[in-house]
C-alpha cells in the first residue's frame, strides 16, 4: 500500500500518466481546492479593483480592507431563502447549475503547471478544454428554460447565441497554435497541453511571438474571444442590470445563484489558462530564452519570495495606516497576522529545494493572474456591446481573421 | 427651422393595442414587454411599454404620473413667496434654474427688475448648476450603457459644485437660492476664489471624461445612428434644448431672448448635425465647456451694488398674465403665471421640458433595438419630478 | 378694441419714504401686427382683443374659429413651434374655460398667445394635426380640466391614474380632495388621508 504511495513520488509523470489513482485524487483535491481559494480571491480583487478605479475603496469593513468579505458573502448566499418559481421545472432547475459547474471544474484536469504538475496529461488535451468547457452552454439554455420567465429565457439564448459565436473563433484561433507545435524536427503537432508548452520550449520561442505578428493577432483573437464565451465586459449584455432581459440567473438566488457565480469565474481562469498554455509559454518563466543561465535562473526563480514579501510588506504599511482606534485593535491584528502569513510564505519561497519545485507552479499562476486583472479591467472601462454588434464582431471580424491567420500560418510554417 | 410639416402627424404616435387579449410570444411574433415603474435605467419612476418584434421596437407608450404632485394646484394655495421652494422639487437635478425661471416671471408681472449684482449671481449659479446637472446626465447615461466609472468621476466632480451651493445658500440640491426681486444672500467671503478654483478644475476633467467616451470604439458604436430625430420633428414635436441643438437647429434662449445678464456674455451655442445620440453627447460636452466660459466672464466682472430690488413685502401683482421661459438644461422651462390682484396666484402652469422631450421617445426608437430604448432614454436627460410634477 | 374687463386698476399710493416714485403701472396696450391685421380680416369681431401686457402680446378669439386660426398661425405665420397648450378656470365667468396655447417662431423670433374661452362640458378641435406637440399638453389640460379634445387619437389621462374621477385643477375641487374610491380599491388605505 505504501509502495503504491511511494513509487508515485518517484516517476517523473503526472498521476494520470503513472495511473495512480491515489495521487491523482490528491492533485484533484489540491487543484479544486487551489481554484476554489483562486474564486474567492478573485470575487475580493473585482469589488477592490473595480472600487478603486471608480475612485472609491470597495469592501474595508469585513475584515481588514475586506479580505474577509467573500466570506460573508458566501455565508450570506449559503443562508439565503431557496427560491423555486412555482411553474418551474424543478428538476431541470436543479441540474442547470451543475452542469455549468462541472462543465467548469472538469477542464482542470489537464491543465498543466508543471512539466508533471497536472492531473493528467491527456494525448487531446486541448480538443477536451475546448470541449467540455462548451457544455457550459447547455448549461444557460437549462437555466433560462427552467426558470420559466421570458426574461430569463430571451437572457439565456441571448447569452448562449454569444457563446456559441464566439468558440468558433476561439476555436481558429487555438488551431492556429496547435499548427505552430508541429514545426519541430519530426514534423508532428501534439494537441496534449503540456505537449504545447513542451513545443515552446523546444522551439525557443513562445508562440505568441512566434511568425510576428501572426501569432501575436492568433492570440489577440482569443482573448478577445475568450471574454465573450465568459460572458463578461464588455461582452456582458445577457446578464447586465441595466438591460431589458436581466440575464438567465433571474430567478436564481442564494446558493443556487452563487454556483453560477462559481462556475462564470472558474470559466474566466479555465479559458486563461488555455490562453497562457498555448501562446505564453505555459509554465516557463519570463524570458527563457534571451536571459538564459544559471544566474538569471537564480534570479527569477528568487523572484516568488520576493513577490510574496512585498506583498506582506503591502499588508505591513496597511497595519501602520490603520486608524488608532480601539474599535480597529481587531481588524489591525487581523491584518499584522495576514501579512506575517504573507511574509512566512516568502521566506518558505525562498528555501532551494521548495525553490526549484514552485518554479513552475508560480509562474503559470502569475500570468494566468494578469488575466484575471485584465479582465477586471476591461470591466471597468468599456461600455457594453449591443447584442447585434456583439454578433457582428463575433461572426464578422474575429472569424475572417482567425480564418486568416490559420491559412497564413500554415503557409509560412511550411515555406519555413 | 420653420418646414412645413409634411409627416402625417398621426404617425407621431403608435397605437400599442394593449387592450386585445394577451397573446404570448409563442403565438405571434410580437411581444409586448413592460419596463416597470422601478427600473435601473429609467432616471426615476417611469413605465415605458414596448412592444417588439424580436429585439426591433414597433412602438413605445409611457405611462407617467407616478410621481404627479400637483404642484400646480398647490401654487394657488400659497403666495407667491411661498411658492418659491416648491418649483425646486420639479427638476431637482437643476433646481437653480427652476428657481430663476420662477423669479423671473414673478419679477416680470410685478413689473421690478432685479439689481444687475443679483442677475450676475444669478448667471453664475445657473451655469454652475447647468454643469451639475449635464455631470449627472453624463454618468447616468453612460452607466445604462455600460461604461461604471465615469459616473464616479462626474459625481466626484459635481462635489465640488454642490460644496459651492452649500456655502452660498445651505442646501446642496434643492437650493431656493433666488428670491423674487433678486437674491436673498450675499455671496460669501471668498466665493469668487471658489468658483475661479473650480474654473481652473474642471476643464481638464472634462478633457478625462471625453478620453473615456468620445473616441471609445465602443461608445461610438452605441450611440452613434441611435435615436435619430430630425430638426423638423424636434420643432414639430416641441422638443427644445440640447435635443433640438443636436438636430442642427441653433437655437438657445440665452441668445435668441436674454434674461438674467446673458446678453453681456459672449458665448457660443454648440449644434450637432444628425440628431442621433452621440451628437447629443457632443453638445453636452461642448455646452459645457461654454458654461465655464460664460462663468469666468461673470466672476470677473461682478458689479458692486444691493443684491435686493425693492419689492413689496406682501406681494400682490397687478391682474394679468404673463409667460416667460428661460433655458433650463434640459430644454425650455417656461412658467404661466395669471394674477387675479390677490396675494396667490390665480394659475400657474409650468411648461415642463421634459415632458415635451419625452413624447419624442415614441418616434426616436421605432425601428431601433431594445438596448437602444435605454440608451435614447438617456440621452433625452428627463427628470421625471418635471415630467410628472 | 374694447377693453377687457381684466384691465388692471391703477396702483394706489403707497407711502413709502423717501423712496423713489413706482413706476407707472402697467397696462393692456391694444397691439397692431400684421398677424393681426390677417386674422382680423379673415374673421372679424372674431378677434374678440389683440392686446400687449407687459411686452407680451396676446389675442382672444372666437372659439368657433380658433381651430382655424391656430392653422393660419402655423401655415402662414410660421408659428411652428407650439410651447405649451393650457387652460385656465374662471367658474365665475359664463364661459368658463380659457384655453391658451403659447406659440413661437424660430424664423421672427416672436412670441404669441392665443386664448379662447369654451364653457363647461364643451370639448374643442384638436390641434395634433398641426402640432403632433399637442399630444400631451392636450391630454394633460383634459386630465386636469376635463376638457375633451376632438380628434385626439387618445384622449385619456396622462399623470393621474386610469379610473381616477375628477378634474383636479378646477376651481371647485378641494386642495386636499382625492378620489377616495380610487385610493381605497387601488392602495387599500381605509380613511381619508
Amino acid at each position: 500500500m505504501l509502495d503504491y504511495i511511494t513509487s508515485y513520488l518517484s516517476s517523473n509523470t503526472t498521476p494520470g500518466q503513472a495511473g495512480n489513482v491515489f495521487w491523482a485524487l490528491v492533485y484533484i483535491m489540491v487543484v479544486f481546492g487551489g481554484v476554489s481559494v483562486a474564486v474567492m480571491a478573485m470575487n475580493w480583487l473585482e469589488r477592490k479593483a473595480l472600487a478603486h478605479f471608480q475612485i472609491r475603496l470597495g469592501p474595508m469593513r469585513v475584515g481588514p480592507h475586506g479580505l474577509l468579505q467573500p466570506i460573508a458573502d458566501a455565508i450570506k448566499l449559503l443562508t439565503k431563502e431557496d427560491i423555486v418559481p412555482s411553474e418551474a421545472d424543478k428538476f431541470v432547475f436543479w441540474l442547470a447549475p451543475l452542469i455549468i459547474l462541472c462543465a467548469s471544474f472538469t477542464v482542470y484536469i489537464v491543465v498543466p503547471f508543471g512539466p508533471t504538475h497536472a492531473i493528467t496529461d491527456l494525448n487531446i488535451g486541448i480538443l477536451f478544454m475546448l470541449g467540455v468547457s462548451s457544455l457550459s452552454v447547455l448549461g444557460v439554455v437549462m437555466a433560462g428554460w427552467a426558470s420559466n420567465s421570458h426574461y430569463p429565457l430571451i437572457g439565456a439564448l441571448r447569452s448562449s447565441a454569444q457563446m456559441i459565436s464566439y468558440e468558433v473563433a476561439m476555436g481558429m484561433a487555438v488551431v492556429s497554435a496547435i499548427l505552430m507545435t508541429s514545426l519541430n524536427a519530426d514534423g508532428t503537432g501534439t494537441l496534449s497541453m503540456i505537449g504545447i508548452v513542451q513545443a515552446q520550449q523546444a522551439q525557443h520561442t513562445w508562440f505568441i511571438f512566434k511568425f510576428f505578428p501572426l501569432g501575436f493577432i492568433a492570440f489577440g483573437i482569443f482573448a478577445i474571444a475568450m471574454v465573450a464565451e465568459t460572458n463578461r465586459a464588455p461582452f456582458d449584455l445577457p446578464e447586465a442590470e441595466s438591460e431589458l432581459t436581466a440575464g438567465f440567473h433571474t430567478e436564481y438566488s442564494g446558493l443556487r445563484w452563487s454556483l453560477f457565480m462559481l462556475g462564470e469565474y472558474a470559466a474566466m481562469i479555465a479559458v486563461s489558462s488555455i490562453a497562457v498554455t498555448l501562446w505564453l509559454g505555459g509554465w516557463m518563466r519570463p524570458f527563457p530564452n534571451t536571459l538564459t543561465g544559471d544566474t538569471w535562473d537564480l534570479v527569477f526563480s528568487l523572484i516568488p519570495g520576493f513577490l510574496f514579501l512585498g506583498l506582506a510588506l503591502i499588508a505591513f504599511i496597511g497595519v501602520a495606516r490603520m486608524p488608532k482606534h480601539p474599535y480597529f485593535r481587531i481588524q489591525t491584528i487581523g491584518l499584522a497576522g495576514f501579512g506575517a502569513v504573507l511574509g512566512l510564505i516568502g521566506l518558505v519561497l525562498f528555501a532551494p529545494p521548495v525553490r526549484d519545485r514552485i518554479q513552475d507552479i508560480f509562474w503559470f499562476c502569475a500570468k494566468v493572474a494578469v488575466f484575471m486583472y485584465l479582465y477586471i479591467w476591461y470591466r471597468a472601462t468599456f461600455p457594453r456591446y449591443r447584442f447585434d454588434q456583439l454578433m457582428r464582431v463575433g461572426w464578422k471580424v474575429l472569424l475572417p481573421v482567425s480564418i486568416g491567420v490559420l491559412i497564413l500560418t500554415a503557409i509560412i510554417g511550411v515555406l519555413v | 427651422m420653420g418646414d412645413q410639416i409634411t409627416k402625417d402627424p398621426a404617425s407621431f404616435i403608435s397605437h400599442l393595442e394593449l387592450d386585445q387579449p394577451d397573446k404570448t410570444f409563442l403565438d405571434s411574433n410580437e411581444l409586448i414587454i413592460n419596463m416597470g415603474p422601478q427600473h435601473p435605467a429609467t432616471h426615476g419612476v417611469l413605465r415605458v411599454i414596448l412592444k417588439l418584434d424580436g429585439e426591433k421596437v414597433l412602438g413605445t407608450e409611457c405611462v407617467i404620473g407616478y410621481l404627479h404632485r400637483g404642484v400646480e394646484k398647490i401654487a394657488e394655495h400659497r403666495t407667491y413667496t411661498m411658492f418659491n421652494p416648491y418649483v425646486d422639487r420639479m427638476d431637482y437635478v437643476a433646481a437653480v434654474s427652476n428657481g430663476l425661471g420662477y423669479c423671473e416671471a414673478v419679477e416680470k408681472l410685478l413689473n421690478v427688475q432685479a439689481p444687475p449684482r443679483a442677475n450676475y449671481i444669478r448667471v453664475i449659479l445657473t451655469e454652475l448648476n447647468r454643469l451639475a446637472s449635464h455631470q449627472l446626465w453624463l454618468g447616468t447615461h453612460a452607466l445604462d450603457i455600460g461604461a461604471m466609472t465615469p459616473l464616479f468621476y462626474t459625481f466626484r466632480d459635481r462635489e465640488e459644485i454642490l460644496k459651492i451651493f452649500e456655502k452660498y445658500c445651505g442646501a446642496r440640491l434643492t437650493t431656493h437660492a433666488f428670491r423674487i426681486g433678486g437674491c436673498l444672500y450675499e455671496t460669501y467671503d471668498g466665493f469668487e476664489q471658489d468658483v475661479k478654483k473650480f474654473i481652473d478644475f474642471l476643464p481638464p476633467k472634462i478633457d478625462e471624461y471625453e478620453e473615456l467616451l468620445t473616441t471609445n470604439r465602443i461608445w461610438v458604436e452605441r450611440t452613434k445612428g441611435v435615436g435619430k430625430i430630425s430638426a423638423s420633428d424636434c420643432i414639430a414635436l416641441g422638443v427644445t434644448g440640447p435635443v433640438l441643438r443636436a438636430s442642427g437647429v441653433k437655437w438657445d434662449l440665452r441668445k435668441a431672448q436674454p434674461y438674467a445678464a446673458y446678453s453681456d456674455f459672449d458665448f457660443d451655442i454648440p449644434i450637432g448635425q444628425s440628431g442621433d445620440t452621440y451628437d447629443r453627447y457632443l453638445v453636452r460636452m461642448e455646452e459645457m465647456r461654454q458654461s465655464l466660459r460664460i462663468i469666468r466672464q461673470a466672476v470677473e466682472r461682478i458689479p458692486e451694488g444691493p443684491i435686493m430690488a425693492k419689492v413689496p413685502k406682501v406681494m400682490k401683482p397687478p391682474v394679468g398674465e404673463i409667460y416667460h421661459s428661460i433655458e433650463a438644461p434640459k430644454g425650455e422651462l417656461g412658467y404661466f403665471i395669471v394674477s387675479d390682484g390677490s396675494t396667490q396666484p390665480y394659475r400657474i402652469r409650468v411648461r415642463p421640458p421634459s415632458f415635451v422631450n419625452l413624447q419624442a421617445l415614441d418616434l426616436m426608437v421605432r425601428g431601433q433595438l431594445v438596448a437602444d430604448v435605454i440608451a435614447v432614454i438617456g440621452t433625452l436627460d428627463i427628470v421625471l419630478g418635471e415630467v410628472d410634477r | 378694441m374694447p377693453e377687457d374687463t381684466k384691465s388692471p386698476t391703477p396702483p394706489s399710493g403707497q407711502p413709502h419714504a423717501a423712496a423713489p416714485a413706482k413706476p407707472a403701472a402697467p397696462a393692456t396696450t391694444p397691439w397692431d401686427s400684421p398677424t393681426v391685421a390677417r386674422l382680423k380680416s379673415q374673421y372679424g369681431s372674431g378677434v374678440q382683443e389683440s392686446v400687449t401686457y407687459l411686452g407680451q402680446n396676446y389675442f382672444v378669439l372666437d372659439a368657433s374659429f380658433t381651430a382655424e386660426a391656430l392653422r393660419i398661425l402655423r401655415d402662414e405665420e410660421q408659428f411652428d413651434y407650439c410651447v405649451d397648450i393650457t387652460a385656465t378656470h374662471n367658474p365665475t365667468r359664463e364661459k368658463q374655460f380659457e384655453l391658451i396655447w403659447i406659440l413661437y417662431s424660430y424664423s421672427r423670433n416672436e412670441r404669441i398667445r392665443v386664448k379662447t374661452n369654451i364653457a363647461d362640458g364643451e370639448s374643442f378641435p384638436s390641434s395634433i394635426s398641426i402640432w403632433p406637440a399637442a399630444n400631451w399638453l392636450e391630454r394633460e389640460v383634459f386630465d386636469m380640466f376635463g376638457i375633451k379634445f376632438d380628434g385626439h387619437p387618445d384622449m385619456k389621462r396622462i399623470l393621474l391614474p386610469e379610473g381616477w374621477k375628477g378634474h383636479p385643477l378646477r376651481k371647485d375641487y378641494g386642495i386636499i380632495q382625492q378620489d377616495q374610491e380610487w385610493v381605497q380599491i387601488n392602495l387599500g388605505i381605509e380613511s381619508g388621508q
